[in-house]
């Protein structure tokens, strides 16, 4: 077992676990916390991919902005009438489980009846040139969808400040 | 070295807790934490197959930039809305955001 | 005379070479001498703060009239060491009700946040933590990390002063990032590089980056202050609002770490800004003796330091919509357009065919004259949008006093008389 294969084990029980923290944890800015415990540990996931770039901007994208917004929406939405005590799972939540597990199991199964499920680690051919090449196709192969993604990143900020609009009386 | 196997079941098991969560939650901020965990989930097997399968093209990169812009508009958008629907309503649990039910 | 070209490089391979004598594997002695080097940082980094608060408590003192700390050390040099002192001896206090985990998570992450900038400072051409090539990238997500810090200390406090500062960090820091990412792009864009030693080595094949663009330093001067909360953007600590609000539970050394961090985190960001816009460790005879480019750096930050005290000693605290209406209103357009002509002449240049004796003087030309218009206009807009304006005539003016007629002169009786 090399070194790489430890920092991925760790890696991933961090994130599985802080995931399932997310998810059944009562207090919602728990939730939130855990929430960037486990952005981070794909981050480092990122890191073993060799795709430094996007662990930092996983970094300032969900913990610096996304988390952080999460945060304070719940603290926005607080109730104050002692209503945030108690479970905040449906009293079903063991359908979902069993329907999440469901979908785990055969995920898992259809992957392994795959050839390419068990493919080793290639070679990088340049290693240092990632990010200018990744810069360079951005703006000539992928030109169209990076417009398109950043006319969605407008469209949603003026959405969301005239969805958040508290009109004057 | 670690196989692509290992990476795939990890995303897979992200992605199914991810689903876990927005089945099971009453609270809606918490149903968009789940969207969060699952397309944290999605990136990762976008780059790992970039990684493993086809590390001369970009385009697995550029996959994953896209489903970052779109998970930042996700929730921009879903939390304004949220905050939107407690002001009106003084709730955030899905299930009593029921006006349009019928 | 090589160990002064290169100090850092051969204290480390000496360690190395020391533990692998040691049988331990070459690997493993690599992690542990990098450990030790980020220790020896991170180490220094604090101690400078004991220096910095120092400068800033007697400048404080100067400016008010009075002496300021005097009486420890040589000039009040170490007033700072007692302070130490009596901080450590002090209790801590825990609130009922704390969150205890983030509660005291929150004031190790908001140091954290300022240290790991220190990764990426290059100090001289050849002593760095790192040099990644997306160091600008990775000032900006570090800054989110210090955020994170403020956010956690107020909602753990479960104390309502200390989550409002911690609401008012999240809509300030939040939104000042985006001046500031816009602000760190044009050197990224004047040096095609976004390793943070890249761009200082552009610098110094050219002239500073301030000279370029003015502006761009200007914007990433004063959102880095409202980054870090220092007035006139403490917001988040407002004492006469908020009694200090997200630490306002804190004491002891924990309350320590938030004020080291608020200073480390203001001592950074002047040495960022003097890397970034003031050519970091360039200088005369740095090519020669590339340990001079420390005290190159080290003047340069300070120099900004001393600006950074002087606006916070001088400026009084903004209201909270005025912060906001600054940053979305103004920083965020102004940040806006100066990418954009930036990236315009840069692109612009190569077509005009210029001779290459000509083309750099051509070049920081177009940029400083864009740069020039570009403060005129807003200073015209300004101008427009904040005229004087005569007040409204509510209703009739107050009558004015007037002292009565002087009464006509009587004609005294006593000239009729015969």
């Amino acid at each position: 077992m090399g070194a790489m294969q430890i920092l991925f084990l760790l890696a991933a029980a961090a994130v599985l676990g802080a995931a399932i923290l997310v998810v059944t944890s009562r207090n919602l800015v728990h939730a939130a916390l855990w929430l960037i415990v486990a952005l981070f540990g794909v981050a480092v996931v990122y890191v073993l991919l060799n795709a430094g770039f996007f662990a930092i901007v996983q970094v300032v994208i969900y913990i610096g902005a996304i988390a952080i917004l999460f945060i304070f929406a719940v603290m926005l939405t607080r109730q104050i009438g002692g209503k945030d005590g108690g479970s905040q799972n449906h009293s079903t939540w063991w359908v979902a489980a069993l329907l999440s597990l469901l979908l785990m199991v055969g995920i898992v199964w259809i992957l392994s009846t795959w050839q390419g499920f068990a493919t080793e680690l290639p070679a990088l051919a340049n290693e240092k040139e990632l990010i200018s090449e990744l810069g360079k196709s951005l703006v000539s192969t992928y030109l169209l969808p990076f417009e398109l993604a950043s006319v969605l990143l407008v469209a949603a900020l003026i959405g969301a400040i005239y969805v958040s609009w508290e009109k004057s009386r | 070295m670690i196989p692509l196997s290992w990476y795939l079941v990890f995303a897979a098991a992200l992605f199914c807790i991810g689903l876990f969560g927005v089945l099971s939650r009453k609270n809606a901020i918490a149903i968009l934490m789940g969207i969060e965990l699952m397309l944290n989930a999605v990136n990762v097997n976008l780059i790992a197959f970039w990684r493993y399968r086809t590390p001369d093209t970009i385009a697995g990169q550029a996959f994953a930039i896209m489903v970052f812009a779109v998970a930042a508009a996700e929730v921009a958008v879903g939390l304004a809305l949220i905050i939107a629907v407690y002001r009106r309503r003084n709730t955030v649990v899905a299930d009593e955001i029921d006006l349009m039910k019928w | 005379m090589s160990f002064l070209n290169d100090p850092i490089g051969i204290i480390g391979n000496w360690l190395t070479n020391l533990m692998t004598g040691w049988g331990l594997a070459p690997g493993f002695a690599q992690v542990i001498t990098m450990t030790i080097g980020a220790f020896v940082l991170a180490m220094s980094g604090l101690m400078l703060v004991v220096f910095t608060i120092v400068m800033e408590r007697k400048l404080y003192g100067r400016i008010q009239d009075r002496f300021g700390p005097n009486r420890i050390g040589p000039w009040g040099l170490l007033q700072t060491i007692p302070d130490m002192i009596k901080i450590f001896t002090k209790e801590y206090i825990t609130p009922a009700g704390a969150d205890k985990v983030p509660y005291n998570l929150a004031p190790i992450l908001s140091v954290g946040g300022a240290l790991m900038v220190w990764a990426v400072l290059p100090f001289a051409s050849n002593i760095f933590g790192t040099d990644i090539n997306v160091g600008v990238l990775y000032i900006v997500a570090v800054g989110a990390i210090g955020a994170l810090g403020i956010i956690l200390a107020g909602w753990a406090s479960n104390n309502k002063y200390a989550l409002v500062g911690a609401i008012r960090a999240v809509s300030q820091v939040v939104s000042f990032e985006v001046p500031m990412v816009l602000a760190l792009l044009v050197p990224v864009i004047l040096a095609r590089a976004m390793g943070v030693n890249s761009i200082v080595d552009a610098q110094s094949e050219s002239v500073w980056y301030f000279l370029l663009s003015p502006v761009a330093a200007l914007i990433f001067f004063i959102s880095s202050q409202a980054e870090v909360g220092r007035a006139p953007f403490d917001l988040l600590e407002a004492e006469s609002e908020i009694v200090s609000g997200f630490q306002v539970e804190y004491s002891g050394l924990k309350f320590g770490w938030f004020f080291v961090g608020e200073f480390l985190h203001a001592f950074t960001i002047s040495a960022l800004m003097a890397t970034l816009f003031f050519g970091g460790w360039s200088g005369p005879w740095v090519k020669a003796f590339p340990l001079l480019g420390v005290f190159y750096l080290l003047i340069k930050s300070f120099a900004v330091y001393l600006i950074v005290i002087l606006m916070r000693i001088a400026l009084p605290r903004l209201r909270i919509d005025q912060m906001l209406n600054f940053n979305w209103k103004f920083l965020v357009p102004l940040g806006l357009v100066t990418v954009m002509m930036t990236a315009v002449i840069e692109k612009a240049m190569p077509l005009l065919n210029v001779s290459d004796t000509w083309a750099p003087f051509l070049r920081v030309g177009a940029h400083l004259l864009v740069n020039l218009i570009i403060i005129w206009v807003v200073a015209v807009i300004l101008r427009k949008t904040f005229a004087r304006r005569e007040p409204p005539v509510v209703g009739q003016p107050r009558p004015v006093a007037v002292p009565p007629p002087a009464p006509a002169p009587v004609e005294s009786p006593a000239a009729e008389m015969p």
